[in-house]
């Protein structure tokens, strides 16, 4: 077996003195589909956030195919990376918000280019070319030339997945990306995440959307308190819970 | 009163005021420009970690906005070359305006940069831009779209506060129309000339920026 792409090991945060994250553990291999659940403040989109560094961490490690992410050891501290190399470890990642976040002074097309040229360094054509054909994959190709602002929920946060995707990452991060969508609109964006699942992309999701994790997932993590409580196979999860929280949170999780 | 209203001198040297307003017109557009350089520079370091860059644009911003511009624009022309800072009057002019501006601005930018979604900078560095690319691919361009209102404002404020430079006898229309009356004691008529030069220019501008602020507005 190839070597997992995603390695988190001991990974603590700390809010003030409050711990979000103290010491998660988890290994995702390649087409894993990973599924984070659990309540709120239990740390989950935190961990994503550690994930793509738009949090830091202070504590374990991160390495995304092999590589150390985020940090570095020099003369035994622990020491945060340059920006720059910052920027090009974020780019391994493709994170997808809860509110969408698009570029709201650009067109749909364009909110794609943007990190094609830019980051990529790409020709217009080419960049132009990969763009619509990722808003095509996930149907807003005739929505190009209209501003965030024109676009439905459902259409913006698919623009802000193609967007995310046509950077081509090694991985994929999912925080909460139906949550603030109106619920006749969930499923076109549940959709689009069924249809890179079955491409093989790498991800993690964290989710409310029980049925779907149960659905897509390879492997289901619960986090409680800033650790992973349970884990395993979806229907191991869902079934056969071990711990008394996770039954109660099952239970109160609608299907 | 027996003043018989006559317009004929003002209208003879029409085309001086005309030339005044353009000067007044060019100095308000060069200082607002690199004044808005200044301005941004001044916003992020305002809202910047670094304490001494902070403090820098604390101190830049305070002491414009605390002392009359007149006073400025007499200390820039009268006093700085006393420290071997020798301007001509435009330049020492220009110089004044884009430091007054840019202390303005500031505030305007400042403003702008606080009340930007915090998701924006976050999806910027999610594509992997970093914080420089973020700032100018994001930031800036979203930022300056919000605020052309109250740039339009500042625009017409410091055009207005051309009239000043008179002081130092820059020749822009404010200048002209003291020449104008006092060559020729036709007190009403170039000062209402004057004044209604002003009203329309400012007129105009602001129906120009509202066509461009419609025009750069975000969908």
């Amino acid at each position: 077996m190839a070597d997992p792409l995603l390695v988190i090991e001991n990974v603590h945060k700390k809010f003030g003195e409050l711990d979000v994250l103290s010491g998660v553990d988890l290994i995702v291999d390649r087409s894993d589909v990973v599924s984070i659940i659990g309540s709120s403040g239990s740390g989950k989109t935190t961990l994503l956030r550690c994930i793509n560094l738009l949090e830091d961490f202070h504590e374990g490690r991160i390495l995304i195919d092999g590589e150390p992410i985020g940090y570095m050891l020099k003369n035994g501290k622990r020491q945060r990376l340059p920006k720059s190399l910052i920027a090009q470890h974020r780019a391994l990642t493709g994170m997808v918000f809860q509110t969408f976040n698009l570029f709201p002074h650009l067109t749909a097309l364009k909110n794609v280019t943007l990190g094609l040229l830019k980051v990529r360094n790409l020709k217009k054509e080419e960049a132009t070319e990969i763009a619509r054909h990722w808003l095509d994959l996930v149907g807003v190709l005739d929505r190009q030339d209209h501003y965030p602002g024109q676009l439905s929920g459902g259409q913006q946060q698919r623009v802000a997945i193609a967007r995310a995707i046509a950077m081509n990452p090694k991985l994929m991060l999912f925080d909460e990306v139906t949550s603030a969508l109106d619920p006749e609109l969930v499923n076109e964006v549940l959709n689009v995440i069924k249809d890179l699942v079955s491409d093989g992309m790498t991800m993690l999701l964290v989710t409310h959307e029980m049925r779907f994790a149960y659905d897509v997932s390879t492997k289901v993590i619960f986090m409680n308190e800033g650790r992973i409580a349970e884990q395993g196979p979806p229907s191991e999860l869902f079934n056969n819970p071990q711990s008394t929280r996770l039954a109660e949170f099952i239970q109160n999780s609608t299907f | 009163m027996d003043y018989r209203l006559d317009f004929a001198v003002v209208w003879r040297s029409f085309d001086l005021l005309l030339s005044g307003l353009g000067l007044g017109l060019a100095l308000a557009v060069v200082s607002i420009f690199i004044g808005s350089f200044i301005g941004l520079i001044a916003a992020f370091a305002m809202l910047s970690k670094n304490k001494l860059w902070r403090g820098i644009a604390v101190m830049y911003v305070t002491a414009i906005r605390n002392t009359p511009i007149l006073v400025l624009i007499f200390f820039t022309f009268f006093a700085l070359p006393q420290f071997g800072l020798r301007l001509g009057k435009i330049e020492s002019f220009v110089f004044t305006l884009t430091l007054y501006s840019g202390a303005y601005l500031t505030e305007v930018f400042r403003g702008g940069l606080i009340a930007l979604p915090t998701g924006l900078r976050e999806a910027g560095l999610a594509i992997g831009l970093t914080e420089w690319g973020t700032k100018k691919n994001l930031l800036i361009p979203v930022m300056i779209r919000n605020v052309l209102p109250a740039l339009s404002n500042n625009f017409i404020s410091l055009f207005k506060d051309t009239s000043l430079a008179a002081a130092i006898a820059v020749p822009e229309l404010t200048f002209y129309a003291r020449q104008i009356n006092v060559n020729s004691f036709r007190v009403i008529e170039s000062w209402t000339v004057a004044s209604l030069m002003y009203v329309f220019a400012c007129y105009f501008i602001a129906a120009g920026l509202r066509l461009l602020e419609r025009k750069l507005a975000i969908p």
